[in-house]
């Protein structure tokens, strides 16, 4: 992306002055190196995000912002009803709450590493992963529409997990003004089998050594200790998030001409938040966050059982859950003047300073731990939140490494079996039953998540704390 | 031997990726973007057609409609958890009925890479190009 269009405002931060139906700026957080990888199409999407009605302050992306449909991946922006603002299925994502939740096992690496082998054979025969894999569990329609109401509240009720662990899960585990009742039957159809799976792609479960601190107050703080292993979930709300993301992306873009909605690309398809299509949305959407809630832990559960069995002493604590395609009613200082906003984040992570209302207690002090993906071969990262970032991007953060090769150019590029091997000896276990996903995902095939988050502390949006090498990955 | 017109093809996507289905009507194009569609999963020519499912959808224009079939097949596969090899596709106007063989995801002998979440509205497209062949594209979501 050509650099010369930007005017630059920060260490790491550039910005393009609102033109033709702009209704605001266009600002992207990174260095120079990062813009210049990134495709062209992420300038005209976040510039097309600057066009829709009612948005507020700017369009952002984060540095790890690629080419998505309508939004860019790494996307954030903030609507107000009060200004005709819209919701966009597109700015949220198919698979609606995808997100992060780490782990503090209280191991060391070395009782890790004594069971490394037998540990990733029974993390990859306890947790479903992979395309067509099932979980144990069918819900029948009351369960389901329980399941969307409470999220891992509901979990925690069906015995998966403790009611401690709800104190460290955005929301308390359970997003407020669900509405199952919008969620078509083909999304709850979808979900039947499926609620305790991981999925494909790019998600994964890590056992992770922490391998560097940077911030070790903050570190503490969060119970992270250099030499220790944390396990970490990525995954979303499966085949139920899906089905809603495409039914109202549909919807969405069929009935923009009748709001009155001109779209600069259909893929950006939204709706007022004040009219009835708008309200269905944020029903279903916030039920799919609830399902994606739900499915965490019930993964966590899982884990920690296999853990009890190899490494009893293990206590697999939440540290956070946090998700990264969401759209969140959040209030927000703008101008001065405190306004109630739509937030989509679109591959983007919430992160919330020290002292916000929103943090759990045990976290009021510190700010929210940012959790940082990798590819299943380089480091993630904890970050945390800080109290600039509100100002900057209303709180918010990168989500990941970001990909540099298409997944066609990476099975062209690399070898599952030759990935894996390698990354054997590199200390890493691999579990997957798909080469071809292994290539797919090669470490190779992601952007150096390093400079991503190098790159998030220079913007001032989210401050490093810690980083995790991956022992075991778990893969579908 | 000259080249089958029938064919799909997939198009880079930094995430995801784009499935294009090329024939000599847009039935036959619909049917080979299904292919393409399965072939992000799995390579098509290691389904068996074991199982036969009827499938039908609508939409307001053949866009849509594009977009409504793909949805559909991927709707069916992750219900029935089955993965499709053959499409055979009709298109009366509005509306679309096909039917698909497939069988039981094999995870060995299908090696699955990635789930499709959905299609979306990226690079949409369903034309007559000059040379007389349909062509039905769009990314989807992986």
């Amino acid at each position: 992306m050509d650099l010369g269009r930007f005017e630059q405002i920060g260490p790491c931060a550039w910005r393009v002055a609102p033109t033709g139906a702009m209704r605001v700026p266009a600002v992207i957080f990174a260095d120079a190196a990062l813009i210049g990888a990134m495709d062209d199409k992420v300038f005209q999407q976040l510039t097309n995000v600057a066009t829709l009605p009612g948005i507020v302050r700017a369009a952002y992306a984060m540095p790890d912002a690629h080419w998505g449909y309508g939004f860019p991946i790494g996307g954030v922006a903030a609507f107000d009803a009060g200004a005709g603002g819209v919701v966009s299925a597109g700015g949220v994502g198919f698979d609606i709450s995808c997100g992060v939740r780490t782990m503090l096992s209280g191991l060391r690496l070395a009782d890790v590493m004594a069971v490394q082998h037998k540990l990733a054979d029974d993390l990859a025969r306890t947790i479903p992963a992979g395309v067509g894999s099932t979980g144990r569990l069918r819900l029948d329609a009351p369960t389901t529409d329980a399941m969307l109401a409470g999220g891992a509240r509901w979990a925690v009720g069906e015995g998966y997990g403790d009611a401690d662990d709800l104190t460290r899960i955005e929301d308390g585990g359970c997003v407020a003004d669900a509405r199952p009742d919008q969620v078509s039957d083909r999304a709850k159809r979808r979900q039947r089998d499926e609620m305790g799976t991981l999925g494909s792609g790019n998600h994964y479960l890590e056992v992770q050594a922490i391998t560097e601190v940077f911030d070790s107050a903050t570190a503490t703080a969060f119970g992270l200790r250099q030499g220790e292993v944390v396990v970490t979930i990525h995954c979303g709300s499966r085949g139920l998030g899906h089905q809603i993301g495409a039914e109202f992306l549909r919807d969405m873009a069929v009935a923009a001409p009748g709001h009155g909605i001109h779209l600069p690309d259909r893929e950006l398809a939204c709706a007022p938040i004040d009219s009835d299509l708008g309200r269905r949305y944020l029903g279903a959407m916030r039920a799919a966050i609830n399902c994606a809630l739900a499915n965490r832990q019930i993964l966590t559960h899982l884990t920690r059982k296999v853990f009890r069995h190899h490494l009893p002493e293990a206590r697999l604590d939440l540290l956070y859950d946090v998700s990264h395609n969401t759209l969140r009613a959040e209030t927000h200082v703008v101008d001065g003047v405190s306004r109630a906003l739509h937030v989509h984040r679109k591959g983007a992570t919430r992160a919330l300073g020290p002292g916000h209302p929103d943090l759990p207690e045990r976290l009021r002090a510190t700010g929210q731990p940012v959790l940082i993906g990798g590819s299943m071969g380089t480091a993630s990262y904890v970050l945390v939140g800080t109290a600039d970032g509100e100002a900057k991007a209303f709180g918010s953060a990168c989500h990941g490494a970001g990909r540099a090769l298409s997944r066609h150019a990476a099975t062209r590029q690399f070898q599952g079996r030759a990935v894996a091997e390698a990354l054997a000896r590199l200390g890493t276990l691999v579990r997957s039953p798909s080469w071809r996903g292994i290539a797919e995902e090669a470490p190779g095939a992601y952007k150096d998540v390093s400079a991503v988050v190098l790159a998030a502390e220079r913007a001032g949006l989210a401050r490093r704390v810690a980083r995790l090498a991956p022992l075991i990955s778990v893969k579908g | 031997m000259g080249v089958s017109t029938e064919q799909w093809q997939h198009f880079a996507h930094d995430a995801d990726m784009g499935v294009r289905g090329v024939g000599r009507t847009v039935a036959a194009a619909f049917e080979q973007a299904a292919l393409a569609l399965v072939a992000v999963i799995a390579d098509p020519a290691t389904v068996r057609g074991q199982v036969r499912v009827m499938m039908q959808c609508a939409a307001p224009d053949l866009e849509y409609l594009l977009v409504e079939w793909l949805n559909t097949i991927v709707y069916e596969m992750g219900v029935r958890n089955l993965i499709f090899g053959r499409f055979r596709v009709h298109i009366d106007g509005s509306r679309l009925t096909a039917e698909a063989w497939g069988e039981a995801v094999d995870p060995v002998r299908h090696q699955p890479a990635a789930e499709v979440k959905g299609a979306t509205l990226t690079a949409l497209s369903v034309a007559l190009g000059p040379d007389g062949l349909w062509r039905a594209a769009c990314v989807v979501d992986v």
